[in-house]
């Protein structure tokens, strides 16, 4: 059964027009960790921020649906909205260093949630904090806890992003590239402590990025983007067997290879993104016509 | 993580913080002692006349009155006791009319920055028209409107001055707005004065703090300005500004009329202005 799904759902920048998602369908299963992939630009965090609820004011989503647990989102008032995505879905940003509120301690950033979502009161808020931050692997919790954001490194502060996400046992995270923003050695403790607690809470993830590398890893299933518009959605598997969709294929093959170092890059050719953009005019033309 | 060279760069900066605050509010401590004992303190009555010691000069130099340290001004009235009761009307000016201009245009530029939208469109508007008023012409119209007295001076400050903390409060709120802390509050349910309150505010109230001191600074001008053009408080009252322009006329015969009130005003403004900074290097986390 889908946790999430959407369907058909496409957005646009409000005043110019230009299309941002091009009948968007996708679905993420309870427990499943779906891999959004795409370059900048291809709408992924879009995706992401439009379920959340947290699009920009200047983008406008025009047709589709955001089914949570059957619930169509997009038909709810605005705060029944609110309260089934707190209750149901967290985040794990992009950037550590300004997703945490920079005059405020640790310890009260954490239990905000408990708070919130699941109306616990101070207290006990406060115990689950420190031990989230022990199912973190944070060395010293107490000390981590009394601490402002700027007094801990990267990798710190992407840990307790990580361990405030799962904090209300969320059904499904977002989590939007947890680790671009950090450096390699780094990346891969931070993937793995994902990995871990998803696997540990059963929580659906649907992981947004522009890596390859990191979708084989984590994830189960992923679908492909490119310029708004959904070209390959595959199990990992059969994906990374053999991509059906041409720019699929491309993508993987400019992907780094370790086996040798010396093979210079390769760019995605501009026959493919030509055949990708023309089925992106197809879809627009049929999107109108429609 | 904290490294010696940066752990010594930062004991610096709070070393020089500690002692601007330090001198800053030993100055303003002083100021608010006199304004509130000045009826105790002061050596002499400060509206007492007495035509034959006009001009005298202050007690260093030759033809002092001892009891008048600071001299007497062309009416004979002493300039210290003068300065001392001054302070009253400075420090009533800066502490409630500051506070009143924070409070309206903090509010109105946190509602407009952080909730963007029609409330943005409307308060940024309202600034825009109300900032393109010629300030001092306005404030000599209010109080034209008004009628002298110390409410009409507070008044004046606050109808000018709310546009300064309006704007770059808005600034402000709408730069942390974009953080992503902002949108995770959002996403665990927060409403969004809620949100406002609690994540937004804490984050801006260094600058607040630090406009909050700046407009007291600006205050005590404003009103000495008023006092000189003779649209304060009654001019027998003594304030600073009102002995300044009184002391003007007199300069080359007794300057002393002119300079103390002067310095009073200069220190006052001065350390209203530090104090913000050494507030703000104490208080705001990621500087501390």
């Amino acid at each position: 059964m889908s946790f999430l799904e959407i369907k058909g759902l496409s957005a646009w920048l409000k005043g110019i027009g230009q299309p941002l998602l091009r009948n968007v369908s996708l679905a993420v299963a309870v427990g499943e960790v779906r891999g959004l992939v795409g370059e900048s630009g291809a709408g992924k965090s879009m995706i992401g921020k439009a379920i959340l609820g947290i699009l920009p004011k200047a983008v406008e989503i025009t047709a589709g649906q955001i089914l949570l647990d059957e619930v169509d989102l997009l038909a709810l008032a605005p705060k029944e909205r609110r309260r089934r995505i707190g209750a149901t879905c967290a985040l794990i940003p992009q950037d550590p260093l300004t997703a945490l509120n920079p005059s405020r301690r640790i310890l009260g950033q954490i239990s905000d949630r408990l708070v919130d979502i699941l109306g616990w009161d101070r207290f006990r808020a406060q115990a689950r904090a420190e031990e989230l931050l022990a199912e973190v692997q944070i060395p010293d919790p107490q000390r981590v806890l009394r601490a402002y954001p700027h007094e801990l490194s990267g990798g710190m502060r992407q840990r307790i992003l990580i361990a405030s996400a799962f904090a209300a046992e969320p059904k499904l995270i977002i989590a939007d590239e947890p680790t671009t923003a950090l450096d390699v050695t780094v990346q891969k403790q931070v993937l793995k402590l994902i990995a871990e607690m998803q696997d540990r809470h059963g929580t659906a993830l649907l992981f947004v990025t522009h890596d390859l590398g990191v979708v084989s890893k984590v994830c189960q299933s992923l679908s492909v983007l490119y310029g708004g518009l959904v070209v390959e959605d595959s199990a990992v598997r059969p994906f990374f067997a053999g991509p059906k969709h041409g720019y699929s294929r491309a993508l993987l093959e400019a992907t780094p290879k370790y086996t040798d170092p010396s093979a210079s890059l390769v760019p995605v050719p501009d026959g493919v993104i030509k055949a990708v953009q023309n089925e992106i005019a197809d879809a627009d033309r049929r999107a109108t016509d429609g | 993580m904290a490294n010696p060279a940066s752990a010594d760069a930062r004991s610096a900066v709070r070393h020089r913080a500690g002692l601007r605050l330090w001198l800053s509010s030993g100055w303003l401590i002083l100021v608010v002692l006199t304004a509130l004992l000045a009826p105790w303190i002061a050596p002499k009555d400060p509206l007492a006349q007495d035509m034959f010691l006009g001009r005298l000069p202050p007690f260093w130099m030759h033809g002092a009155e001892p009891g008048y340290w600071l001299g007497t001004d062309s009416l004979g009235r002493d300039v210290l006791s003068r300065i001392l009761h001054g302070a009253r009307v400075a420090l009533l000016v800066a502490v409630i009319a500051g506070t009143l201009t924070c409070l309206i245009g903090a509010t109105l530029g946190l509602m407009a920055g952080f909730l963007r939208g029609w409330v943005d469109i409307v308060i940024s508007r309202f600034i825009d028209i109300w900032m393109a008023f010629p300030p001092v012409l306005f404030s000599i119209l209010l109080i034209a409107v008004l009628g002298p007295g110390l409410s009409s001076i507070i008044i004046a400050i606050v109808v000018i001055d709310w546009t300064r903390f309006a704007r770059v409060v808005r600034a402000e709120a709408m730069a942390q707005g974009a953080m992503d802390y902002v949108a995770s509050a959002r996403v665990s349910g927060r409403g969004r004065l809620s949100t406002m309150v609690t994540e937004i505010l804490p984050n801006i109230l260094p600058t607040i703090v630090v406009l909050l001191t700046l407009e007291m600074g600006i205050a005590v001008i404003v009103e000495a300005i008023l006092s000189f053009v003779n649209l304060s408080i009654s001019t027998d009252d003594p304030t600073w500004g009102g002995m300044i322009s009184e002391g003007r006329t007199s300069v080359h015969q007794a300057w002393w009329v002119l300079v103390f009130p002067l310095i009073s005003l200069f220190l006052t403004v001065l350390a209203f202005s530090q104090l913000g900074e050494g507030l703000k290097d104490r208080f705001d986390p990621v500087l501390r």
